[in-house]
């Protein structure tokens, strides 16, 4: 049977990890190279660095990292953040990235990701979205929830995925940061809505959140950033919690 | 001497995970991304990976004139075809209304049908790969192990006997085939953590016997 997927997150400005934990076997919290070979150890299905870096001429950090962590590290490696044209993608891939999220630059200009799959192929093509409930729907926001775009985030799903996406990465704005959980009705809404994989985000506090995501929302896999980065659960401990609740992961 | 691995490179995707993975499992030995024939023929193993749609890549391997060596190495070599280059060696793809395929082996490429809702198409993630025939490429891989899987189409060989391994998503699909020299698998073992990692072990030190 398909495992469901455990996902950690990184944050990573100008190449260095943010919000990092300080693992005993870990000498650099900061060394997103050395955080990556850890979570893979702990048995981590995919890895993805969101880059965070403000500055668009400091992007260019992230490249060789990516390069780094794909020399020793044997699962998918996802890159997110500042993705805006076909260049920045194939820059990515070459690095070693094998998937690539698109978010802010899918919305301006969504035929990018029409363009995205037919040259890279829609398996290494994730279009995240950010949304947030507003009166009886969710909208998609941008700029890290700031600003609204009027579009309806199940429309949205059910579009990009219509233009090729591969996946689809959900992130709930009112739930990320709380630690109260991930907004379960909008990820079974698009779960059921399209017919690729769905990563649910945003909210993750405790093991429960992560099952509830899986057997509430229907999604395809999890991700999750703190409660891995702060050391409050390691991988390995989400999985076996999944697996005695009866949902096939591997372990 | 250490020995050269040849990667084929027929411009279909990236191969820098192939590339990193291999030279992982086999540190002394030389691996090589390469179209050339002649390098590709006088490799000691050959691997031929591939992403994408069936018709762009049989373009690209009549662009780049590798069908016949490709042929020829796949029945004279230790020859691991990974995903797309598992599925170009048979007959005929359902994908693009139909592609022509190398046919080094009779059979069909199919597309996944969504039996339910939750079937996702690409299949996409960790699925359990159940080894139905013995091969020196499973040494200390136990059957029903997950591996890396991202397609949205499975192949169906005409010959039971070919199929090594099957893996279950909606229906019960090739997961790989053997032969005494070809070994050719529908997941990806360079995205497979330690046991693709020792998949790829097995192959760089796989001696067939004719």
């Amino acid at each position: 049977m398909l495992a469901k997927r455990i996902i950690p997150c990184l944050d990573v400005d100008q190449g260095r990890v943010v919000k990092g934990v300080k693992f005993i076997d870990i000498r650099d919290a900061g060394d997103p190279v050395e955080i990556a070979r850890r979570y893979n150890t702990e048995g981590a299905d995919e890895i993805t660095f969101l880059d965070i870096t403000a500055s668009s001429d400091q992007r260019e950090t992230l490249v060789p990292v990516i390069e780094k962590v794909a020399a020793e590290v044997f699962i998918p490696l996802t890159v997110g953040g500042g993705i805006r044209s076909l260049e920045d993608i194939r820059r990515m891939l070459n690095a070693g990235a094998d998937k690539v999220a698109i978010n802010t630059a899918a919305i301006f200009k969504p035929t990018l990701v029409q363009q995205a799959a037919e040259r890279f192929g829609s398996q290494c093509i994730v279009v995240a979205i950010d949304a947030k409930q507003v009166d009886k729907h969710w909208e998609i926001f941008t700029h890290g929830g700031r600003k609204a775009t009027g579009i309806d985030a199940i429309e949205w799903a059910d579009r990009m995925a219509t233009y090729g996406a591969g996946e689809i990465l959900l992130t709930s704005m009112d739930q990320d940061g709380t630690k109260a959980g991930f907004d379960n009705q909008l990820t079974q809404r698009i779960t059921t809505a399209v017919s690729i994989p769905v990563i649910a985000s945003g909210g993750v506090g405790n093991l429960q959140h992560l099952a509830d995501g899986i057997q509430q929302g229907g999604a395809d896999a999890v991700l999750a950033a703190s409660i891995f980065h702060f050391g409050t659960y390691h991988i390995a401990q989400a999985k076996q919690f999944l697996a005695d609740q009866g949902i096939p992961v591997r372990l | 001497m250490s020995q050269t691995i040849a990667i084929i490179d027929y411009g279909m995707g990236n191969l820098r995970s192939v590339k990193n993975a291999l030279q992982y499992a086999a540190p002394n030995a030389r691996v090589i991304v390469t179209a050339k024939p002649h390098q590709i023929s006088s490799a000691d193993r050959i691997v031929f990976p591939g992403q994408g749609a069936a018709r762009e890549c049989m373009g690209a391997i009549a662009q780049h004139q590798l069908s016949a060596i490709i042929r020829q190495t796949a029945t004279e070599k230790p020859f691991l075809g990974i995903c797309m280059g598992l599925q170009v060696l048979l007959t005929h793809s359902a994908e693009n209304c139909g592609t022509p395929l190398l046919n080094l082996h009779s059979g069909q490429v199919k597309r996944f049908e969504p039996t339910t809702p939750d079937v996702k198409i690409p299949h996409m993630g960790w699925n359990q790969v159940n080894i139905v025939q013995d091969h020196p490429l499973w040494a200390g891989i136990k059957t029903g192990s997950r591996f890396y899987f991202v397609h949205s189409y499975y192949t169906q060989p005409n010959d039971p006997a070919l199929i090594s391994a099957t893996t279950e998503y909606s229906l019960t699909f090739t997961a790989a085939i053997a032969t005494s020299t070809l070994f050719a698998c529908q997941f990806h073992p360079e995205k497979s953590a330690d046991t693709g990692l020792q998949l790829l072990r097995n192959f760089v030190s796989w001696q067939p016997t004719h």
